[in-house]
Formats: structure tokens, C-alpha cells, sequence
């Protein structure tokens, strides 16, 4: 009923448009073309001058109303680098912007008709064009030259103590694989992806490097101020690895592993109190188009001290006993031991 | 010219027939209602029907728009009626994921080349390019007609795609594969992606048969004294377009056939190591990459962009330099940056791809030769703005909307300069950001340049003038509503909202802005109801407006202006008018404006 009503009022304000549009144009050939003209000129180039003023207090009052929900603080090393690169972009393009669209609304306002003035007859003047052909490319030089600077430390080489976790991205949920006490990943190959079988990376079980990792959904855990690689897969379609409070992203491609790597600087709990958000988390966001469930398809991270993590990877149980352990009901005596000792820790953490 | 005198006689000889006795009105060969409005071979009629299709496309893909912008707006509302109309794809009032992402997709793939393709450089190369530079019609008006009808032929297609039961393609207007060739993976890839690379087929095509048409025409056929530094902005800006997609579309078209050989023919061109979650079941292909269909799709795409704004820069010059009584300030440093940016539109391809895993090294050349776009970029805006200086500016429907359109392109330009530079992108890659930027710098400046044509050029086109009452509120609020709807998204974007996102509200770090989506929905609906005033304006106006009296309504130099009010096939009643000096001759000596016809005086200076 709302809508019917709601499109009712729509037409109404449309007819009433409409005859107000044509009973002008009436009165516009009443009064003849050029004084008609000379009206509608008028009323424009007020509305240029208006449109600049209101626009410049719109721009002022969009940034007051937003900056404090935009760019938390950047969680990364990386991440500040993007912020200063952010920050000298915005005041290059600002210091544009602002003399451009003033002089754009300021000569309409002040060069609108008027039966005294004539155009003035300025076809050219290299002078003038040189200036404005040399002085945007000194700024796109500063500008391509921070960029490029930062550019390369972001994506050069992972420092040597670098974690390596691997990530792959599935519809709809992330994947994390960490290597395992001989820190190097066992191979896989996708034709054994199983999710029944509970190998859902397709980890080769004949290769004894595989027989430590451990692989894990949704929350990667992440050691505050060690460096991390991040080894990226896809399963099925593109996805993107999407860290916003570190500001990092990177597809997600299947059949071509990518990489990136960052340090991130605050733990999840630092970050909580920084933030005054008790439900800060470092969220992992596909940015790339994936399917119907792309809009959630949520990861977390958790960056935690050293000795956290240590704790946390202890009670972890790598893909390969958690297999073996569905295929044989009766535990092995050297698997109840493992247990024991994982389960340790976890007390500890509780208590702590 | 040396060579224009031949050329000219050439242009003669073609279409001679129409016209060796009492002008276009008496036609050799009997016009039927079949052949002068449907397979019409006349440039001006196939102008109409470019333009009218497209603005029946735009209207489609605006509604589609309104209705995913209601979804983002409102995530938690349903809307009972949506189900009368969707059906099952928007189950009890709410808008199904599945049809969100075909909405987008669709949104995406009919405006960028439906509406501001097919619409914008099929109705202003067609209209314009015979008239203003003295042809009686196209060098072969019968490709141009199979190019408009081509076009059709897509957009039947196009539509078909949206009513069958797997619905249609919903990858993304780039249809990345492996989701765009795997229906398993996602619904819209079934059917619907079928469709889609058969309706883009078809659409190459017509834009390859229209864009041969256009470079052969604008280089062979300009009349006598017409030599290339004397052309109107609009049409070296047509040139280019022209230009950018022949060499650009048969690549798009290329990677397409690649991608149905994918789906149909068991080639692993994009696609290795894919287990489908669906289905849990592993494919056989290995070895392929998705990277280059990237690379394939984006080296029409990035181009695809300047195919876009080229020609709305062309009607923006052509316009601003008629209506501020002044020269086009540096006609060669315009024509110099068109064919600048021309050239970069084929090396920035990959800015598209920094973070795909591209190697660092290749990307840095990319963002060097990205932000050197932004050099001609500047130099065509600080031109317009000294083109406005000192002029006597006459606010036409068509010139508002030619300020409007500068204002929109320094805005967008300059969120151009943040993305193209790699580091910023890793940031900004893939959010909200990108949406505002290429909204606001090709979407909203291509439609206001678009809109600043029709209402411009409507008096040749119809002989009426459209209402200016409607015109204005039409422009005031379109300009207001676009700033107000894609200014504070970049915010969004900042804060690193994703792009494609059907719903916010389950993420921390994403939720902070559901009054802003609310209002930015809502204001996106108030400017779709203000287009569609636009539109009854023009078809109103097409019947019942004002009557055109003179033959130069807005006392302008170019040649389309020499003809009668309503040009009969074949343009001019005698002989082809002859040219004498450039376009721009506007308060030239005290004189208003002096039509380019006019022999130069004795003493007068070439400009």
C-alpha cells in the first residue's frame, strides 16, 4: 500500500513538474528568446557560485562526519608505508582539486552573459600550455617516485626469519596450512583434495613432510612483530586474501601460488584496547568476486605474542594424525601421549 | 591539404544520385516505412535508433542499480513486491544472493557497453561525423546499417539472458573465469554466460563494422578545405574512439572464444587445479592460467574506458568553445593529448592486475605509464578551464552539462592518480574506492557528456528544442545527486570496504556505514526518477517542442549548421559547402562567430 502511495506522490510531483516545465516555456516565448535567455543565464550562473559553496561545506562536513570511521590505525609496517603514501597522495590531488573546480565554477559565475562583454578571441598561448604540461608531470614524477620507493620494499623479498603460513581460499572460507616442527610444507596435489577424507588442501600422505602440517579453518594465528609470508592458493575460482588492518591484499589464484608479506605490529588484544572496541578482530575479507557467498566469506587473524603462539601451535594436531585417527577407532598408545601433552597448555592458557 | 580536392570528389561520386536535381527531398529509389525507419541506411536515422536503444538500455541498467542499491541500502528490510516482479530470485521480498550478483553484473555489462559504447559512439559518430565534416552519408552506409542492426541483434540476446532459469552471467561485468566458466561454482556461469559471450560477440562485431566505417569516412570523406587540423573536436575525438576499438575489441573477442572453449570444449586455456566445493569433485584441467584472460580482458578494458570518455570530451569541447564565445583554447594541444591518450590506453592494461601476483618490476612500469595519462588528462581540463576565461558564457542545457562533465573528470582524475599507483591500489584494490572512482570519472562524466550532446545536437536531430524548464532540474539534480552518492563511497573505500558486497552488517571492520549506504540509496533513486523525466522530455519534446526556426540555433560555426533545419538523405539540398578556416572562429575581429564556410578575408589571420 506504502508503495502504491509512494508512487502516486512520485507521479504527482512529476505532472506538476511537467506543467510547471511547459507553462514556462509559454511565458519564456511570451517574454521573447533573448530576454528569457538572459533569465535562465542568471539563475545558472547563481547556481554555479551556490553549487560551489555548498559543495566545498559538503566536502568539509563528509570529512568531519567520516574521518574517524575510515583508516584505523594501519597494523602493519606495511600498512603505515601505504598511509603516508595515502597522505602525500591526498595532498597533492586536494591542492588539484580545490583550484581546479573553484576556477571551473568561479569563471562561470563571473563569465556568464552579458550583453557588454564579447568572448576574447585566445586560440593559444604555448607559454601557458608548457606550464600546464610541466608542472603535473613534476607532480606525477614526486608522486610515481614515493610510490615506486614503496612500492619495492612492500613486495620485495620476505625477510629471512619470516613465518610462513600457507593460505588458500575456498568457496566460501579460508584454508591455513602452517609447516610443522621441520618448517617446510609437504607436497599436495588438488585431485587429492577430499573433504569426506578430511584432506582438504590434497595433501600427498606418502611424503613424510606432510605428516606435521597443520592445517586449519578460518582463524590464522600470527605472531606480533615476526615477519610473515604468506603463501596464497585458491581451490576453485580467484579469491583475495583481504587485510584490511594491515592494509595488504592479494588474489588468490588457482593453478599460480602468490605471495605477500607484512609484520604485523599489534596483537589482536593491543589492538582491542588502542581501538577502545572490545569486538575489534583482524578480519580476512575476499575482495575478489567469488561466488553467491562472496560478501561473507569471513576469516579471522589472531596476532598473539610469541609464547602464545607457541602454546597454540602445541595443541594443534597435524592434518596427517587426524586422519590416521578417523581411520583407526582404537587409538595407538604414542597418539594418547601426544594428547596428553597438548592438553597441557591449554590449561595454562585458560588460566592465564 | 593537397589530396582534399580528390577526396571530396570521391565523397561526390558516391552519393551523387541522391541529390543531382532538386535536393533530398526526391529520391531515385522509393522510401518505404521499412527502409527509412528500420533498415534505414541514412546516418541520421541510424543515429536515432543508436540513441534510442541505448537510452532504453540505460534505463534497464539504471533500474537495475536502484534495485541492488535497495539491498545495500536496506539489508535488514524486505520488500514484498520485489518477489511480484523477481519471482523466486527475490524470495519472500529479499533480493537472493544469486540475483544481486547477476544484477551488478548485468548493471555493469550493459552500461559500459550497451549504453556508453554502443549508445554514445554509435549516436554522436553517426550523427556527427557525415555532417560536420561535409559527407552526404557514411563511406558505406549499408555497414553502418548492419552495424546498428548487429547491435541489436547483442541486445536481444543481452535480454534474453536475464529471463532464463539459471539466470544470467553474475561473475562480474569482467566475467573472470574460472567462476565465469564454471556453472558448477556459480549459477550464472551455467546459461547465462552463454549468452552473455554470444550478445558480446555479436556487440564486437557491430562496434568493428561502425568503427572501420567511422575511420574510413573521417579520412576519406571530408569535403573540400577540410583538412585534418580543421575538423571540430568532436570528430578527432570520434577518430580516436574509432581507432582504440578496432585494435581493442577483436583482443576482448579472442579471449572470450578461449573462455567458451574452456566451458565447452575441455581446453584448460584459464583453468588448472580447480575442486569444485560443490560438487567435490576435481577437474582435469592443469596448466591453464586465469591470469591471462586478465590480461586479454583488460587490454579491451582498459582502452574500453577511453572508448568511453573520448567522445563525450569530443561534445564537451565542441560545446563549451560554441556557448562561451571563444576558440577551444589549444585545439592542438586537445587534438595532441586525444591522440596521447589513445596511445597510453594501450600500455596501462595491467594497473588493472597489481594484485594478482604480478611481478613487482612489471607493475612499477605500469604505474609509470598509468600516471603519465594523468599529463594529457591535465592538460585537456586546464584548456577547458581557460576556454570558460574571459568568454561570454550562454548556459544552454548543454553547456551546463559541459561544466558538469569537467567537474566530474577533475573529480574522478584525481581518485585516478591514488589507483593507479600500485602501492595505493593495494590498499585500494577491489573496494568501494574503485566503484566512486570509475563512477564518477567515466560512468556520471560519460552520461553528463552524453546528456550535453542530446540536448544540444536535438535541434538537428528533430528540428524541436528540447524543454528547458526539464533540462535544468534535469541537470542540477543529476550533477548534485551523482556528487552525492559517489563522493562519500570513497570514504567507504578508505575504510576498505569490498566491492561486490551484498550485505555489511556481519563484518567489524565493514559495518560502520549503513546510514551512509541508506542514504546513498536513496538518493540514487531520486536521480533515476529525474532521468526518466529526461527521457519523457525527449520523446515529449520529439512531438510537441518548440519549433526550430533558424538554421543555426546557437549561432555555431561547424557545417551541420549550413544544412536545412530538418536534412533531408544526403544532408544539403546542392552542393556540399566548402571550408574555408577551423571551427573555432568565435569572437574572432568582433565578430560573434564566422561559420566555417566563410572565405578568409584579405587580410585576416589563419588562427
Amino acid at each position: 500500500m506504502s508503495t502504491i502511495f509512494l508512487f502516486a506522490i512520485l507521479l504527482m510531483g512529476f505532472v506538476i513538474t511537467f506543467q510547471i516545465a511547459k507553462a514556462s516555456e509559454y511565458v519564456g516565448i511570451l517574454k521573447g528568446e533573448k530576454k528569457n535567455n538572459e533569465q535562465n543565464n542568471r539563475i545558472n550562473g547563481f547556481l554555479m557560485i551556490v553549487f560551489l559553496v555548498l559543495g566545498l561545506i559538503g566536502v568539509y562536513w563528509c570529512n568531519e562526519l567520516f574521518k574517524g570511521k575510515i583508516l584505523g590505525k594501519a597494523a602493519s609496517d606495511h600498512g603505515e608505508k601505504i598511509d603516508s603514501m595515502l597522505y602525500i597522495t591526498i595532498a597533492i590531488t586536494g591542492v588539484v582539486f580545490f583550484i581546479t573546480q573553484i576556477l571551473l565554477f568561479w569563471f562561470s559565475f563571473k563569465y556568464q552573459y552579458s550583453e557588454k562583454r564579447k568572448g576574447y578571441y585566445f586560440p593559444h598561448n604555448n607559454k601557458l600550455e608548457v606550464i600546464w604540461t610541466v608542472v603535473p608531470a613534476i607532480a606525477l614524477t614526486v608522486l610515481v617516485g614515493f610510490g615506486l620507493m614503496y612500492w619495492y620494499q612492500i613486495t620485495g623479498e620476505a625477510p629471512k626469519n619470516a613465518m610462513e603460513v600457507e593460505v588458500t581460499g575456498k568457496q566460501f572460507n579460508w584454508i591455513f596450512r602452517y609447516p610443522g616442527k621441520d618448517n617446510v610444507f609437504g607436497n599436495k596435489y588438488y585431485k587429492n583434495i577430499s573433504d569426506a577424507e578430511n584432506n582438504s588442501l590434497g595433501l600427498l600422505w606418502d611424503d613424510p613432510k606432510t605428516h606435521d602440517d597443520i592445517v586449519v579453518t578460518n582463524t590464522m594465528y600470527l605472531v606480533v612483530n615476526q615477519p610473515v609470508k604468506l603463501i596464497i592458493n585458491s581451490r576453485d575460482v580467484i579469491h583475495d586474501v583481504g587485510l584490511v588492518a594491515f592494509r595488504m591484499k592479494m588474489d588468490a589464484v588457482p593453478g599460480t601460488p602468490t605471495t605477500m608479506w607484512f609484520t604485523p605490529k599489534y596483537t589482536t588484544q593491543e589492538m582491542k584496547k588502542m581501538t577502545n572496541n572490545p569486538d575489534f578482530e583482524y578480519e580476512i575479507s575476499c575482495d575478489q568476486m567469488c561466488g553467491k557467498s562472496h560478501f561473507s566469506m569471513k576469516g579471522t587473524v589472531q596476532v598473539v605474542s610469541p609464547e602464545e603462539f607457541i602454546l597454540w601451535r602445541a595443541k594443534q594436531v597435524p592434518n596427517y594424525a587426524q586422519v590416521m585417527k578417523d581411520k583407526m577407532p582404537s587409538t595407538p598408545a604414542a597418539d594418547s601421549v601426544k594428547t596428553t601433552a597438548v592438553n597441557m597448555p591449554a590449561k595454562l592458557v585458560a588460566t592465564n | 591539404m593537397s589530396t582534399d580536392s580528390t577526396i571530396h570528389g570521391t565523397g561526390e561520386v558516391i552519393v551523387s544520385h541522391d541529390t543531382h536535381d532538386a535536393g533530398p527531398e526526391v529520391h531515385h529509389h522509393k522510401e518505404t516505412f521499412i527502409t527509412k525507419y528500420v533498415f534505414s541506411q541514412d546516418h541520421k536515422m541510424i543515429c536515432k535508433q543508436f540513441l534510442i536503444t541505448g537510452m532504453i538500455w540505460a534505463i534497464l541498467g539504471g533500474l537495475m542499480s536502484v534495485l541492488f542499491r535497495l539491498q545495500l541500502g536496506y539489508p535488514d528490510s524486505t520488500f514484498p513486491w520485489l518477489e511480484d516482479i523477481l519471482g523466486k530470485w527475490a524470495k519472500g521480498g529479499k533480493i537472493q544472493p544469486e540475483a544481486y550478483y547477476a544484477l551488478i553484473t548485468m548493471h555493469g555489462t550493459v552500461l559500459v557497453f550497451f549504453v556508453l559504447t554502443g549508445g554514445l559512439s554509435g549516436t554522436f559518430a553517426n550523427f556527427l561525423i557525415p555532417l560536420q565534416i561535409g559527407a552526404r552519408d557514411m563511406a558505406s552506409p549499408f555497414l553502418n546499417m548492419l552495424s546498428y542492426w548487429f547491435f541489436w541483434m547483442a541486445s536481444v540476446v543481452m535480454l534474453t539472458s536475464l529471463f532464463i532459469e539459471t539466470g544470467p552471467a553474475s561473475g562480474g561485468w569482467t566475467v573472470y573465469p574460472p567462476l565465469s566458466a564454471l556453472g558448477d561454482a556459480n549459477l550464472g556461469s551455467k546459461g547465462g554466460m552463454d549468452y552473455w559471450i554470444t550478445g558480446m560477440a555479436l556487440f564486437v562485431v557491430s562496434s568493428l563494422l561502425g568503427g572501420l566505417n567511422y575511420i574510413t569516412t573521417i579520412l576519406n570523406m571530408r569535403t573540400k578545405g577540410m583538412s585534418m587540423t580543421r575538423l571540430p573536436l568532436t570528430i578527432w575525438a570520434i577518430l580516436f574512439t574509432a581507432i582504440l576499438g578496432v585494435l581493442s575489441f577483436p583482443v576482448l573477442l579472442s579471449g572470450l572464444i578461449l573462455l567458451l572453449f574452456d566451458r565447452h570444449a575441455g581446453t584448460s586455456f584459464y583453468l588448472s587445479d580447480i575442486f569444485i566445493s560443490a560438487t567435490q569433485k576435481a577437474l582435469p584441467n592443469e596448466g591453464g592460467s586465469p591470469i591471462l584472460y586478465q590480461h586479454l580482458f583488460w587490454f579491451l578494458g582498459h582502452p574500453e574506458v577511453y572508448i568511453i570518455i573520448l567522445p563525450a570530451m569530443g561534445l564537451v569541447s565542441e560545446v563549451m568553445a560554441i556557448n562561451s564565445r571563444k576558440p577551444i583554447f589549444g585545439y592542438m594541444a586537445m587534438v595532441g593529448s586525444l591522440m596521447a591518450i589513445t596511445i597510453l590506453a594501450f600500455l596501462v592494461w595491467a594497473h588493472h592486475m597489481f594484485v594478482t601476483g604480478l611481478n613487482p618490476f612489471l607493475g612499477s612500469v605500469f604505474v609509470l605509464l598509468t600516471l603519465l595519462i594523468a599529463v594529457p588528462s591535465a592538460i585537456k581540463v586546464f584548456n577547458w578551464l581557460t576556454t570558460l576565461w574571459r568568454g561570454n558564457i550562454r548556459f544552454t542545457p548543454a553547456m551546463l552539462f559541459a561544466i558538469g562533465f569537467v567537474s566530474m573528470f577533475i573529480s574522478g582524475g584525481l581518485t585516478g592518480v591514488f589507483l593507479g599507483n600500485s602501492t595505493l591500489d593495494i590498499h585500494l584494490h577491489d573496494t568501494m574506492f574503485i566503484v566512486a572512482h570509475f563512477h564518477i570519472v567515466m560512468g556520471v562524466s560519460a552520461f553528463l557528456g552524453m546528456f550535453c550532446g542530446v540536448y544540444h545536437w536535438f535541434p538537428k536531430m528533430y528540428g524541436r528544442y528540447m524543454n528547458n524548464t526539464m533540462a535544468y532540474i534535469h541537470f542540477w539534480v543529476t550533477f548534485a545527486g551523482a556528487y552525492l552518492i559517489f563522493w562519500p563511497m570513497h570514504y567507504e573505500g578508505l575504510a576498505g570496504l569490498p566491492r561486490r558486497y551484498m550485505d555489511y552488517s556481519g563484518w567489524s571492520s565493514f559495518n560502520q556505514f549503513g546510514g551512509l549506504n541508506r542514504f546513498i540509496s536513496t538518493v540514487s533513486m531520486v536521480v533515476f526518477a529525474v532521468q526518466l523525466m529526461f527521457v519523457f522530455n525527449f520523446f515529449y519534446s520529439i512531438f510537441k517542442g518548440r519549433k526550430v526556426i533558424s538554421k543555426n540555433p546557437w549561432q555555431a560555426n561547424t557545417l551541420e549548421w549550413t544544412t536545412p533545419i530538418r536534412p533531408g538523405h544526403g544532408n544539403w539540398p546542392g552542393e556540399i559547402p566548402e571550408v574555408h578556416r577551423w571551427a573555432y572562429d568565435y569572437g574572432k575581429d568582433g565578430k560573434e562567430f564566422i561559420l566555417q564556410t566563410e572565405p578568409l578575408g584579405a587580410d585576416e589571420q589563419h588562427h
